[in-house]
Order: C-alpha cells, then sequence, then structure tokens
C-alpha cells in the first residue's frame, strides 16, 4: 500500500462515534484538563428506573466534565446514546441543565466559560416523562440565558442523533457541528410512522431518513453549521473554532426570515430533499 | 387500543371567556389566537394555539403546534417584546391547550425542530427582558406542544381538571410505542409518578405555582373566568417581583420532595465546580 | 430486575477507584474502589433474573487471579459472562495503570 497524505490521514483518522460519552467529552477538553463532576461514584441516579425494572447506570447517561478549551475555561455536558437511547431523565436532565446554570452563574460574575453540548439523544425518558420534560425546558432557558455571554457549542456525531425536546435545544445553540452519520430531528421516524402511518414515512428506509434529516441534509439547508468527518481531532478543531470566531446571530432568533424561506412551500406538495438544499442552501 | 379524542375547543373557549372574542387580534396564521386585554391594572397579551382543520399543512390540523404555529408564536412574542422596549413590559399569558408538536415527514424536512426552537427562544427572550411569562393550563400539555408554548413561563397556573393533562408524550401514542394499554399506563402513573397524566399528580412534582380548584375546564362558567382572572392578576404580580428564570420550579415546597434529586444534582454540580 | 452479593478473600490493598462500561444492551458497567474492610465484596444489579449460579462462577473465575479488596458494583444490561468477564478485566487494568 503506497503512502499518500490522503491515505496517512485516512490512518490516523480515529472515530469520534466509535468512543463512549466519557472519551468524547475527553477528546474535545486540552489534554490533561479533563475533570469529570458529578461522576459514577458519586451515584447519582434514576430514583424511577429501578421501580421500572430497569438497571440505573451510575451516572444516569450524562457525563459532565471541566476543563479547557483553548486555555479558556470549559465545561462538557456529554449525553451516553448507548443508555436507554441517550433519554433525558430526572438526573441526567438535571446533570445538564445544571452544568449550564453553573456556567451561566459564573459568566454573570465575569468569569466566562466555554459550554459544550454532546448530543446523542432521543429525547425524553418516557419512564419518567415529566420530570425529564421539565428539565429540557431548564436546559432551553439556560441556552437562551448562556448565549448572551458565550457561544454554546453542539456537535450531533451519532449514531443515536439528537431528537424530541433535545433537538430544540441543538436549534437554540450559538453553533451546531454534524456528521454525515447525525441525524436531527423532532420526532423519531419510528413515532412518525407508528403515528402517521407507513405511507408518511418508512421508518425502516434508511436513505429516506438520512436524506430527511441527516447531517448533510441539514448542513445543507442551514439547519447545521459545519459537516465535519468522523475524526475526533477534527470535531475538536472545529469546536475550538467555534469559539475562536466571532458568534453569529442564532437561528432560532431569525424568525421572519424562517417564516419568509417556509412561506413559498406548499404544504400539500412540499419539494423533495436535494430540491430543498437549492431552495434554502447557502450554495458552495 | 383506544381511538385519539376529537379536536379540542377548551383554549379557545377560555381565550374567548377570559378577553372577550372582540379582544382577538385578526393576525395569521389562524391557529394563533392574539388578545391585548386588561387584566387587573395593566394591559395583557393573551395568546393560545388553536385547531384549525383548513391547516396549510395537513398533520397539524387538531392543534398540534406545527411549523406555521411555532413561528407564528415566535412572531407575536417577539413583536410583543419589541412593541415595549421602551416601556414597560406587559404581562404574556399563555393559555395552553396543545395535544403535542405536529408528527409529519415534511414537518421534518421542513425543521419543526427549529420552528420549535424559534418560540421556545422568543418566550425565554421575554422573560429575560421583564416581561412577567404566566402559563395557563387549560387542557393538554404534551411534549413538543408545551415546550414551545408555557414551558419557558416563570410561573404555571393549571385548572384543577380532568381535561387538564401533562406528560411527555400522548396516553394514546405512549400506548402503541411501548404497547402497552392505556389502562396500563394509567396504573404505571401511580406507581411512578413523573409518568402520571393527570394535573393532581403533575401538581406533586413541584412545577406548579397554582392549582386551581373548582372550575370545570371544559364547561366554565363566568364566575370561573373571574376567579382565574384574578389568579392570573396574582402570578403577574409574582412573576414581575421575582427572578426572571425558572428557578421557582426548584424553590417550591412540592419540589423539595418531588424534585429532590433534581435538587440534590445541582447541590453536587455546585459542590464540585470549582476545583478543590 | 436482581440484586445478588459476592464476598472474596483479598491479599493486597486497593489504591484508588476505576470505572469502565455502559449499562447499554448486552453490556454492563463495573464501578471499582478500595473495601472498607479486607475483603473483596460484589453487589451486582443484573436486569436478568435467576442467572446468580453464573454470576458466581463468573466471579470466582475472576478473583482466582485478582487478589485486591475491592468493592465492586456492577449494573448489568444482559451482557453474557464472556463480556462480563472482560469488563472486570478491563477495570483490573485500569487499576494497574
Amino acid at each position: 500500500m503506497s503512502s499518500t497524505p490522503e491515505g496517512e490521514r485516512f490512518l490516523a483518522r480515529r472515530s469520534f462515534i466509535e468512543l463512549n460519552a466519557r472519551e468524547r467529552a475527553r477528546a474535545l477538553l486540552d489534554p490533561g484538563t479533563f475533570r469529570e463532576l458529578a461522576g459514577p461514584f458519586d451515584r447519582l441516579k434514576s430514583p424511577w428506573l429501578p421501580l421500572q425494572g430497569v438497571v440505573a447506570q451510575a451516572d444516569d447517561g450524562v457525563v459532565i466534565a471541566r476543563g479547557s478549551i483553548d486555555g479558556e475555561s470549559a465545561v462538557v455536558a456529554s449525553i451516553e446514546g448507548a443508555y436507554q437511547g441517550g433519554s433525558v431523565g430526572e438526573v441526567s436532565g438535571a446533570k445538564l441543565a445544571g452544568a449550564l446554570e453553573l456556567a451561566l452563574r459564573d459568566c454573570e460574575r465575569g468569569r466566562a466559560v466555554r459550554p459544550v453540548l454532546l448530543l446523542e439523544t432521543g429525547g425524553v425518558r418516557l419512564q419518567e416523562a415529566n420530570l425529564g420534560l421539565a428539565a429540557i425546558a431548564e436546559v432551553h432557558a439556560a441556552i437562551v440565558a448562556l448565549r448572551r455571554h458565550v457561544p454554546v457549542v453542539a456537535v450531533v456525531a451519532g449514531m443515536v442523533g439528537c431528537f424530541g425536546g433535545m433537538s430544540l435545544a441543538a436549534a437554540l445553540c450559538s453553533h451546531l457541528i454534524v456528521t454525515r452519520q447525525a441525524r436531527l430531528g423532532m420526532n423519531g421516524p419510528e413515532v412518525i410512522e407508528q403515528e402517521a402511518g407507513l405511507a408518511e414515512l418508512d421508518a425502516a428506509d434508511r436513505a429516506l431518513i438520512w436524506a430527511l434529516m441527516g447531517g448533510e441534509q441539514r448542513q445543507a439547508t442551514g439547519f447545521a453549521d459545519v459537516l465535519v468527518e468522523d475524526d475526533s481531532d477534527a470535531i475538536a478543531a472545529q469546536v475550538r473554532r467555534a469559539f475562536a470566531a466571532p458568534a453569529p446571530a442564532p437561528r432560532s432568533e431569525q424568525v421572519e426570515g424562517l417564516i419568509a424561506r417556509l412561506a413559498g412551500i406548499d404544504g400539500e406538495r412540499p419539494p423533495e430533499p436535494a430540491a430543498l438544499r437549492a431552495l434554502w442552501g447557502r450554495g458552495t | 387500543m383506544s381511538a385519539d379524542p376529537p379536536v379540542s375547543t377548551i383554549g379557545l373557549r377560555w381565550l374567548e371567556g377570559l378577553t372577550g372574542s372582540a379582544g382577538i387580534l385578526d393576525l395569521p396564521p389562524r391557529t394563533v389566537r392574539v388578545a391585548d386585554v386588561p387584566l387587573g391594572p395593566e394591559v395583557a397579551r393573551f395568546i393560545a394555539v388553536v385547531p384549525d382543520p383548513d391547516n396549510r399543512f395537513p398533520r397539524a390540523r387538531a392543534g398540534e403546534v406545527g411549523l406555521d404555529e411555532a413561528l407564528g408564536l415566535a412572531r407575536e412574542v417577539r413583536r410583543t417584546i419589541a412593541e415595549d422596549a421602551r416601556r414597560r413590559p406587559r404581562a404574556i399569558i399563555a393559555l395552553v391547550d396543545v395535544t403535542s408538536q405536529a408528527y409529519g415527514r415534511r414537518e421534518e424536512l421542513l425543521g419543526i425542530h427549529l420552528a420549535g426552537a424559534a418560540a421556545v427562544d422568543a418566550y425565554a427572550s421575554a422573560r429575560l427582558a421583564g416581561h412577567p411569562l404566566v402559563a395557563l393550563l387549560v387542557g393538554k400539555a404534551i411534549s413538543g406542544g408545551f415546550l414551545t408554548h408555557g414551558y419557558q413561563a416563570s410561573r404555571i397556573l393549571a385548572l384543577d381538571s380532568p381535561e387538564v393533562l401533562v406528560h411527555a408524550m400522548s396516553k394514546q401514542a405512549a400506548a402503541r410505542v411501548t404497547r402497552r394499554t392505556v389502562e396500563e399506563l394509567e396504573q404505571l402513573g401511580e406507581r411512578v409518578a413523573p409518568m402520571a397524566y393527570d394535573v393532581r399528580s403533575y401538581a406533586k412534582l413541584g412545577l406548579l405555582h397554582r392549582l386551581i380548584a373548582g372550575v370545570n375546564a371544559a364547561a366554565p362558567a363566568p364566575q370561573d373566568f373571574e376567579r382565574v382572572r384574578a389568579e392570573l392578576i396574582a402570578a403577574v404580580a409574582a412573576a414581575r417581583a421575582g427572578a426572571r428564570d425558572l428557578s421557582t420550579r426548584l424553590s417550591s415546597v412540592a419540589a423539595q420532595t418531588g424534585r429532590a434529586a433534581s435538587i440534590a444534582v445541582r447541590s453536587r454540580l455546585a459542590e464540585q465546580w470549582d476545583a478543590p | 430486575m436482581e440484586r445478588l452479593t459476592f464476598t472474596y478473600p483479598a491479599r493486597e490493598a486497593v489504591a484508588r477507584r476505576v470505572h469502565v462500561g455502559v449499562v447499554g444492551s448486552g453490556d454492563l458497567e463495573v464501578l471499582l474502589e478500595p473495601s472498607a474492610d479486607s475483603d473483596a465484596h460484589v453487589a451486582v444489579t443484573t436486569s436478568v433474573d435467576g442467572f446468580g449460579t453464573v454470576w458466581k462462577h463468573v466471579l470466582d473465575r475472576f478473583f482466582s487471579r485478582f487478589e485486591g479488596a475491592a468493592a465492586i458494583e456492577i449494573n448489568d444490561f444482559g451482557a453474557t459472562p464472556g463480556v462480563v468477564l472482560l469488563r472486570l478485566e478491563q477495570a483490573a487494568e485500569a487499576l494497574r495503570a
């Protein structure tokens, strides 16, 4: 096998997707600065899952880590997609919201903290329904407040993707980084198929799912800022870049623009995903 | 398997009853109804999401918060913020009776998650700008519908009425997804507090400011509207005097037990936040 | 869901705590830290009932080589004995690192 620059880059590539939540958080912080808060040994577990015969994970599926990014104080909140589909329960939701609230408190006191959200989640954990939903509302509130002080950066890498109320959190963030393998949508394909029927959406049609809500489609239609390879170093570099660049106006504030671009769409005959890129894309 | 319930008119009935139909502004979309009405010593903006069977998007014709609804909410709330930029920010009352977010292929394609975020952003921004933001639950407050319309309020009030249901997924959809019957889900809610749908169970979680008893959501009498207006006036005053965040949802008496783990987690994070 | 506990004699102290794994389908997490006494103690919470004997065999095998006075918590979501042993070995390895 000959050694080309592309070949060497490919071999040197380390998959971010294959990392668990803890490893992903560590990968994004400056080397040697990772320090976990409310970790497994604090044993802040779900009070609700054991009542339903579900084994509680000691960190309830969210890793909160402090450290630095490019030398600046940071906090990374990383959801473990392999535990209960990354779903948000009372404790995991409190870790997400609580970390953002503490970052906000520091920012308000003149001590900037760079927040990063690693979103691998199906949304609310149904077994904790109302407490998960309430926590997501608190996450939303914290992001909007924090954004006034510092960019809030989110990464959706896959393979779980980002769904439910947490997809709104992704859309509230200042800067959203996605991979091709990522999916971002409010409702999971299975639920849409169940609620609206197979003709509306065939959840088994993977090509269709990624065409509708995959990372490449989302970035090409203005729902995400950067499309990045599944490579740990590349993603870490994009996160650093997101903080170094001046913060753009958040997409969730662009109401008139969103209304205008939706106005031209025929509700009965919407465009195909590829056509939407031409309509809403930024061009290359 | 039970059939989905008929389309609800409770939200519109309460909007008309609290404000008088003449006060409802004629703005698109028809599914977002806004009225500016005196509430005690000031004028408050009431906002409700109501069903429209002729809605542009077929999957949002039964009271769901779809693309147009979420963006309509965002626009109306932002208009309120802009209008009050140089005067005392008026109260905004979210009347909540929403079945859920809209479930559909075109909704996903066209970015309902961002439309929803725009509504959340507008409401949160209004609250941060000093508008007393109060939610009144008169019917269903489900999932993305509630997240986008009501859940950013600094005070949440609810009618103590069987029509008021709060949850992360409708009973019918949750039954289908978990392959249980609705009855089994209701029984589960009796054992596992956050899984209950009824508003009395929800009140135990500590998220509500007031549970208004003795009022029939589906068939309100004139004195019910007066009673609720008085509660809203008090809630607006409390919101205006209090912090512009959601902290009462953790400091309430009920939350000390209903959300004990949420409080403990925050406490532990705060203890460990700075390096030892 | 079942809870099982086991005790094993130990020969050496455990200096620190380590954590490995995820409670995903077919997987488990292991929390390992110094024991409060001179024995090793294992507390297993598993989603699959009725496999107490299998757990004992797996742990017997692990402790035939591992001599630390460790308090081990296992949260299991249906892992095979092979995966359980793998995670325990990973924890022991992390201890040595």
